[in-house]
């Protein structure tokens, strides 16, 4: 079968679309993951055992298990207690929890990495724990962690073809739904991956950047 | 009480349908890791060549292939090969797709791993008068294959976890099986938690796994290794 450009210009318009929404996922994904993160990087630090372990346990399986899985499983099995989820709202809440886990490593890592002397002369100035956080820890912790999350939510928008099969209708389902009315898979397939290609190799470029801006802390 | 026996056979046997599933799912696993893992030797070491054409073409693989999603991949092996003359069975493109989409991420641990390893093992490899390919085959990779292992661990788990993606091409694995458990019974609670579970299940024994390979992999290293 042979490259058809006419064809690739009809279906672009709607592949366009479908990118849109990819975006639009990733980056609604990439807020609730950023949030996930930080809540279970802070409660697996919580004095509470039980929270703690809870918490832990429940982030390791989450990241065991397959993200498709998790879909189905908001998609699904919420329906039936009476949550019903638009399609896009169950996909970022699933992208959310599933690389919120991933991102909870990166906190805790940024969180351990900030030297005691910090935590002493914090407990030195009469600091309460929130002043702590906010205006010792945080600020200190969250510049060299930008590279690492950044590199999750890239992988993250990589995930985002498996919100078709819960009929979001982002880049992956668009180029289906059209392979499907005109039976040729060639060139819509074959865009997807372009484009998908091209927006990674976007994004690596821009990743190496924010490595060299944030990647070294101050000494 | 008829019905509840009832009700217990009907289950019993979507629970095997859901064991064929996760035997599906685990042989994916193994070839897919397999093949990976050879990928990721190829590349690695592709891209620490001496030739500029070698390590150009190792990492447009390694770019190319995690660039792109697995997903994507996958649909490209199973709809848009056809069409060039290739026809894959879904098993087929299944492993493809997982085992060159891993590999390309193994391939870096390769590499990283590799150039983790001091100057002076090159340099006392030299001095002994080794080849490039002795040097690497009996000095450089055995210590290098500890630091990859943890990681290749990690991979081992991804891939598992991208088997699900599988069940979208139609292959019978523990995500399809649930599938068709649920349109049979309606019920969703029960076969996607049962899924979870077996997917965690085999996440956990993939990690020990790896651990107990590291622990007797640098078992005799102590002391070498600081």
């Amino acid at each position: 079968m042979e490259w058809d450009w006419n064809f690739v210009w009809e279906i672009m318009p709607t592949l366009i679309e479908g990118v849109k929404i990819t975006i639009l996922a990733t980056l609604l994904g990439s807020v609730l993951a950023a949030m996930v993160g930080l809540a279970i990087a802070l409660a697996r630090r919580s004095p509470n055992k039980g929270l703690s372990r809870s918490v832990g346990f429940l982030a390791e399986f989450i990241r065991g298990t397959p993200l498709l899985v998790q879909l189905y499983f908001i998609f699904y099995v919420l329906p039936d207690i009476g949550i019903l989820l638009p399609p896009l709202v169950a996909g970022v809440i699933g992208l959310g929890l599933h690389y919120g886990t991933y991102t909870a490593e990166v906190y805790r890592a940024g969180i351990d990495n900030v030297p005691r002397g910090q935590w002493e002369a914090a407990k030195a100035c009469n600091l309460n724990a929130r002043q702590t956080w906010t205006h010792i820890i945080m600020p200190q912790a969250i510049p060299p962690m930008i590279p690492a999350l950044a590199n999750y939510f890239i992988a993250m928008f990589k995930e985002t073809p498996l919100l078709s099969a819960i009929t979001v209708l982002e880049l992956m389902n668009q180029a289906k739904s059209v392979a499907n009315t005109y039976y040729r898979y060639v060139e819509p397939m074959t865009l997807v991956g372009a484009f998908f290609l091209v927006i990674s190799l976007f994004s690596v470029v821009l990743l190496r950047w924010l490595e060299r801006r944030y990647g070294r802390i101050e000494k | 009480m008829l019905e509840t026996l009832d009700f217990m056979t009907q289950w019993s046997g979507y629970f095997g349908l859901i064991l064929q599933g996760a035997l599906v799912t685990i042989e994916l696993t193994l070839m897919g890791s397999v093949l990976a893992l050879i990928m990721a030797f190829l590349a690695g070491l592709g891209r620490l060549s001496r030739f500029f054409a070698i390590r150009a073409l190792a990492t447009a693989y390694i770019e190319f292939f995690r660039g792109t999603s697995i997903f994507v991949q996958l649909f490209w092996a199973y709809f848009v090969l056809p069409f060039v003359g290739i026809s894959l069975t879904p098993l087929q493109a299944g492993v493809l797709a997982l085992g060159l989409n891993v590999g390309a991420y193994g391939a870096e641990v390769v590499r990283g791993a590799i150039q983790s390893i001091g100057r002076e093992q090159y340099e006392a490899c030299t001095a002994l008068n080794l080849g490039r390919w002795q040097a690497m085959r009996h000095v450089i990779l055995p210590q290098a294959l500890l630091v990859m292992l943890p990681t290749f661990g990690n991979n081992a788990i991804e891939l598992l976890k991208a088997t699900a993606v599988v069940s979208l091409i139609s292959l019978t694995d523990l995500t399809f099986q649930a599938q068709v458990v649920r349109s049979q019974t309606g019920n969703t609670l029960v076969p996607f938690t049962t899924i979870l579970v077996i997917y965690f299940a085999l996440a956990l024994i993939i990690s020990w796994g790896v651990r107990s390979l590291e622990r007797r992999m640098a078992r005799g290293l102590d002391g070498v290794r600081v």
